[in-house]
């Protein structure tokens, strides 16, 4: 049986010694063009790489992420444009995970099987869905497991360890733990020892399962979170579009030299 | 799609929470699934609780004020000379209008989960100025989510949330309307759910929301059962029941009780707002055709583009500004048992004056969409047809629009 991408990319860091470096942006985000730059140019630097799909009801997203997302669609991208980044950029880096990312509405409207063929036609690896929780995502898990691409289940502060155990069961190659109570980019309000102590509870429960810490980590927090199996860093690149229009500088440079800053923190 | 009998229409949904096996659910980050299922317990515990549905009815006559006044409008009737108009003044209620019904249960359950914040949204400012009067009254601490476009055309209501202690969260991402306050108020529920009760101002959101609130606003319909038969010793063989429908919180309310009739004897007709007349923005998902989609957490008919991006509504009402709408109404629209139309902002105008002209009643933007339907309706009926419009909520919020679009208020 053939290792998926995102198993390789986590038994890789592993073998180094370092976590995951998971990295988030919004299709479309500053631009089209901008968008799949950035992604061409940070996948050197990073390990896995998440790309939103817009929605306009976002309702588990903070402020920056939203941004992002406004910016975006204020441009035209839409969920076309989406695969097709997403299929130039597999082109370019074949064996660079790539999850998708985005709310349930999208791919309602796609159809669940048109919308996993688009996924397979770009060679997308992984989907995450922000509002399709389990037990209700059961049936499309499976549905994504039949093409070989990862849903990521998520864990949160408020999940039961009960809950924990049934999801990491029908879970695949990725799990995401969500740090804190919060939408995406809050500040981190819950000490990373203590976002430690509930992972290393969850690792119990599997510990082959890869697990991968985000919501609120930047620059500065990072490193303190590194024993994880991956760190996932969303708002702080889209804030850093954000600042890089605002001073009339290049965000692809920008947003690059972010994601080195983070790789190195971690290695 | 069938309705059953015997079985209240909130509790018609199946295990994941669909009604008519595709509308509702709780389409929800996983964060909250925890909130929601503890919300969904203490819910369902209350509500066979004897002292907690006791607590209710005294708040509801003793505060809110029940029941709210069923009169007949004697000269509308003789001036459309056709059907007897009745109408149901729930903007009688304390505060003016029928959102004071889901805020006082609300805030009876946060008390109940020992939960001291409690958060909603609001697009004409009645659910907002409800919640914040309850959560005064019972002791919570109160933010309020509204669209920034909303807080300046409905102030007498941000001045009156205010004054009850309320925050007012002013949103201003997309359309700045109710759509997006909703979506604030959610984000905000997500990043503080352990402290903080939250209520969702219409029959809409992830299912329990949906429940509470239909639960909630039955009332109207309670209070109207009894004084239809007081009125006719009966329920009359042809009785229309008219409402505007925007979430559908007062509709669904006022329609409940009397789901069990023959849809020949008792008519449900919900009249959403169709926007300015030349526009092609509209609030009426159910009566223009929208597909199903996902929005706050409940799959509905929803205005959307063909991709899945929710559009944006346009009305003259506020209340009723939404691109979406209950899953109890898309249930009741497939399953053939309510019908739905809808009033442009100028039928809803045109309808205010002539209801004002006539009688000793100010019915606010939202139920004059109700007026327009009703209006049109009458004379083609006979006098044995009644027709009760639930005349929702006061226009004293309303009186900047009204001024500039009618010159006189």
């Amino acid at each position: 049986m053939t290792i998926s991408p995102i198993n390789l990319a986590f038994k890789n860091c592993k073998k180094e010694k370092r976590p995951a470096l998971i990295t988030f942006t919004v299709a479309g985000d500053n631009t089209k063009k901008n968008s799949f730059k950035i992604l061409n140019s940070i996948a050197k630097h990073t390990d896995i790489l998440e790309l939103s799909f817009l929605h306009n009801c976002p309702i588990a997203d903070g402020g920056q992420i939203q941004n992002s997302t406004y910016r975006a669609l204020k441009n035209g991208t839409t969920l076309k444009d989406t695969f097709q980044i997403a299929k130039k950029f597999k082109k370019n880096n074949p064996n660079k995970p790539l999850i998708l990312m985005g709310y349930y509405n999208l791919i309602y409207q796609s159809g669940e099987n048109s919308f996993l063929k688009n996924c397979k036609l770009s060679k997308v690896d992984g989907l995450i869905v922000v509002d399709l929780p389990w037990p209700e995502n059961k049936k499309f898990a499976k549905k994504c497991k039949k093409k070989s691409i990862s849903f990521v289940q998520l864990l949160s502060p408020t999940t039961s360890k009960e809950r924990m155990k049934k999801i990491i069961k029908d879970s695949h190659d990725m799990i995401y733990y969500i740090s804190m109570l919060s939408t995406t980019g809050g500040k981190l309000k819950v000490s990373p020892k203590i976002i430690l102590e509930n992972y290393d509870k969850i690792k119990r429960i599997n510990n082959s399962k890869n697990l991968v810490i985000g919501f609120g980590i930047t620059v500065k927090t990072i490193s303190a979170l590194k024993k994880a199996d991956g760190l996932v860093v969303g708002s702080a690149l889209c804030k850093e579009i954000s600042n890089s229009l605002n001073n009339g500088q290049n965000p692809v440079t920008n947003v690059t030299d972010i994601v080195k800053k983070l790789r190195k923190k971690i290695s | 799609m069938k309705i059953k009998k015997n079985v209240p229409l909130i509790d018609q949904h199946d295990k994941n929470g669909f009604w008519g096996g595709k509308f509702g659910g709780s389409f929800i980050p996983e964060t909250l699934k925890k909130p929601v299922e503890d919300l969904t317990i203490l819910f369902q515990k209350l509500r066979r609780d004897k002292n907690f549905i006791k607590k209710r009815d005294y708040y509801f006559k003793n505060w809110v004020g029940s029941p709210t006044p069923f009169i007949k409008l004697e000269n509308l009737t003789e001036h459309l000379g056709g059907a007897q108009i009745w109408a149901k003044v729930v903007s009688e209620a304390n505060g003016g209008a029928h959102k004071i019904y889901n805020a006082t249960v609300h805030c009876l359950i946060a008390k109940r989960a020992g939960k001291k914040h409690i958060v909603g949204d609001t697009g004409a400012g009645y659910a907002g100025k409800m919640l914040s009067m309850a959560a005064k009254k019972f002791g919570l601490k109160c933010k309020i989510f509204m669209g920034a476009k909303d807080i300046k055309r409905q102030k007498p209501n941000c001045d009156a949330m205010r004054k009850n202690g309320a925050e007012i969260v002013p949103v201003y991402t997309g359309s700045q309307t109710l759509v997006d306050a909703v979506s604030e108020c959610m984000r905000h529920w997500v990043s503080n759910c352990d402290s903080t009760h939250m209520a969702v101002g219409s029959t809409v959101g992830p299912n329990i929301f949906v429940k509470i609130c239909g639960w909630s606003t039955s009332q109207i319909s309670r209070e109207l059962s009894i004084q239809i038969k007081d009125e006719f010793l009966k329920i009359p063989e042809k009785l229309k029941l008219i409402n505007c429908v925007g979430g559908g919180s007062s509709s669904f309310g006022f329609w409940n009780e009397f789901m069990h009739y023959k849809k020949k004897q008792v008519e449900f007709i919900g009249v959403e707002a169709g926007g300015p007349k030349n526009s092609k923005k509209h609030a009426a998902p159910l009566t223009y055709g929208s597909k199903i989609g996902i929005l706050h957490g409940a799959a509905q008919y929803v205005n959307q583009s063909a991709e899945g991006q929710i559009e944006e509504t346009e009305s003259i009402s506020a209340g009723l500004d939404y691109p979406g709408v209950s899953p109890l109404h898309c249930f009741l629209k497939d399953a053939k048992r309510a019908r739905y139309t809808a009033a442009s902002d100028e039928e809803a105008l045109r309808a205010y004056q002539l209801v004002t002209k006539f009688e000793n009643l100010n019915p606010s933007l939202e139920p004059s969409h109700a007026f327009a339907e009703a209006i049109k309706l009458a004379p083609k009926l006979n006098r044995d047809t009644v027709i009760i419009v639930n005349s929702c909520g006061d226009a004293q919020k309303d009186r900047d629009i009204l001024r500039q679009r009618l010159g006189k208020f």
